[in-house]
């Protein structure tokens, strides 16, 4: 656990400016700056084509497989301009990120779980066996796929697949962690106890949720941010947006349901 | 304390960086291999004949003169009547294996289940493994007799029969990329038209089809494609008599099999010789146009799409 000591102890984990994202002439982003804390759950609501998933495409780089999507501004993970890293792959290893569709690779249950450990150059049987089965835990998966951890991850339901892809997140032991509307193949129940599992896992990483529920924000997020049309509209203290305290009359109408 | 840890990492140019670069350019070596193999074979032909080409070819005789005459006094190029050979053996071909590969792509691929679908895939797989040659004994031996007794025609190596041993020739590889085309087609789009009470067919011809198309013409593209280049089996079935066909019972002369067939008897980097080179120029050409058309409808269709 990350002890408030020490210089960069006060320097934010996720530090952005300015960021603009285009792709060809559109613009999906526009001129956001906000921090994300150490430690804490950042959630980010808006309605769709406001910039959400855009914006964590830009956090781990993605946009650079992505053919015209143009990226201005600066993002600093850790005080690390992320633009200027020497070694990408080892940004993306330290960010685990789980995209709204499961996307169970075409290996064994096991294999998904410990490819990036793997990768990582952990060999032993022993420690590949703890991780898998810790991070299978943790995305309520284990109990249901404990004995046929040799199957094909692709064939799972929906669902498991995308606790499946969970436990591979976790699985790279990331600093930063961002969920792009993990629980929407998911039933209520199995998201409420992911949901729990990510109000633990705070103390270990930094979690940036992207959600469409209000309400799931409102469980999870210290601090909640508003995107709409491109921008960032505000962010507040989660409790603060949800109990009226609000700057903008925008997110007082998207957060009480007014909106579309 | 982690956390200025993995900023440090960042920066670190671990073992699996390196490996990374080095893949890469291992890659790129084999595909800039690949260009330089392609770009030496085209200037090796043209080389080879464009002296000729340049000094002595009369262009207009070239595609407007029936007339290939290389040892004539004075010798003649007219490349008409091969070009219109190997086009007219090509579209016989093709009018014959387009639906028959199609027909066969979709009935693996959609209609047919368990051990029916795996040996008729294996069989058709095994008809891609005979020899051309072999292809052209049968022409000769056994489709060429059996057309003069059929159709009473004084010869029975002619047009149809080059066509049809070509498009045979051309289905296996036709209906195995056909297949895969159909089979990309992901099967949540059938169940969702299933869902809406679609019949199979109706789900081959609207749902299926139109997403394979890009698919289905590469595979239509590529049989064109062996069609023009195919040499020994045309040369053996097609007749080799030099005329604008006028039936499908006339003997034709293909490039490719007069390539074959008259650069044994050339002296090396004479007029004839040259000529033959000038065929090779127009037949890479050729298939350099079909390749170029087939990317072009395969992009434009996924630029459509995105």
């Amino acid at each position: 656990m990350v002890t408030n000591t020490g210089p960069e102890a006060t320097e934010p984990m996720l530090d952005v400016r300015g960021l603009t994202i285009r792709y060809g002439g559109s613009v999906a982003l526009c001129d956001v700056t906000l921090e994300v804390k150490a430690n804490e759950i950042f959630g980010i609501i808006g309605p769709a084509n406001a910039g959400k998933t855009s914006f964590l495409r830009a956090l781990n780089r993605m946009s650079d497989f992505v053919q015209g999507m143009e990226v201005k501004g600066s993002v600093r993970l850790a005080g690390r301009d992320i633009a200027s890293v020497r070694n990408v792959y080892a940004l993306r290893r330290s960010i685990g990120v789980v995209f709204p569709l499961p996307v169970g690779l075409p290996l064994s249950i096991y294999d998904n779980v410990a490819l990036a450990p793997r990768m990582r150059g952990v060999k032993a049987r022993a420690q590949l066996d703890e991780i898998v089965e810790r991070c299978l835990r943790r995305a309520a998966l284990w109990d249901e796929v404990k004995d046929r951890l040799r199957n094909l991850g692709s064939l799972l339901s929906g669902g498991q697949q995308q606790r499946l892809t969970i436990a591979r997140a976790l699985s790279q032991d990331p600093e930063l962690l961002l969920l792009d509307e993990f629980s929407i193949a998911i039933d209520p129940v199995t998201t409420m106890r992911i949901e729990e599992v990510l109000k633990e896992l705070r103390h270990e990483m930094t979690i940036v949720l992207v959600t469409n529920l209000v309400q799931q924000a409102r469980r999870l997020a210290d601090r909640t941010a508003f995107f709409l049309g491109s921008r960032c509209i505000e962010v507040a203290n989660t409790e603060e947006l949800f109990t009226g305290t609000v700057k903008d009359q925008r997110t007082r109408d998207y957060v009480e349901g007014r909106y579309g | 304390m982690r956390r200025a840890a993995a900023a440090a990492e960042f920066d670190r140019r671990d073992a699996s960086w390196w490996m990374d670069r080095i893949a890469q350019g291992c890659v790129f070596a084999g595909g800039i291999s690949a260009i330089v193999f392609i770009v030496g074979i085209l200037a090796f032909i043209a080389t080879q004949g464009m002296e000729f080409a340049a000094n002595r070819l009369s262009w207009t005789e070239f595609f407007g003169s029936i007339a290939w005459r290389p040892n004539g006094h004075p010798p003649q190029y007219g490349a008409l009547a091969l070009i219109a050979g190997t086009a007219s053996i090509t579209a016989v071909a093709m009018a014959l294996v387009v639906p028959l590969s199609l027909g066969a792509a979709i009935y693996i691929g959609e209609f047919a289940r368990g051990k029916t679908r795996e040996w008729l895939k294996i069989l058709i797989e095994l008809l891609a493994a005979i020899p051309s040659v072999v292809w052209g004994v049968i022409g000769l031996n056994v489709m060429g007799p059996l057309m003069t007794d059929v159709f009473g025609v004084p010869s029975g190596l002619n047009l149809l029969n080059a066509g049809i041993i070509l498009g045979l020739m051309a289905a296996p590889i036709m209906t195995t990329i056909a297949e895969d085309a159909l089979k990309a087609v992901p099967d949540t789009y059938r169940e969702a038209a299933e869902a809406l009470g679609a019949t199979k067919w109706q789900v081959v011809l609207r749902v299926v089809l139109p997403h394979a198309r890009p698919g289905l013409s590469a595979a239509g593209l590529l049989g064109v494609g062996r069609a023009v280049g195919e040499t020994i089996a045309v040369l053996m079935a097609s007749g080799h008599a030099i005329t604008v066909p006028e039936s499908l019972f006339d003997s034709v002369r293909s490039l490719t099999a007069t390539i074959a067939s008259e650069l044994g008897e050339t002296a090396h980097g004479d007029d004839h010789y040259q000529a033959l080179f000038v065929l090779g120029m127009l037949l890479f050409a050729i298939t350099f146009a079909i390749n170029l058309t087939a990317d072009s409808i395969v992009r434009g269709i996924r630029r459509k799409k995105a």
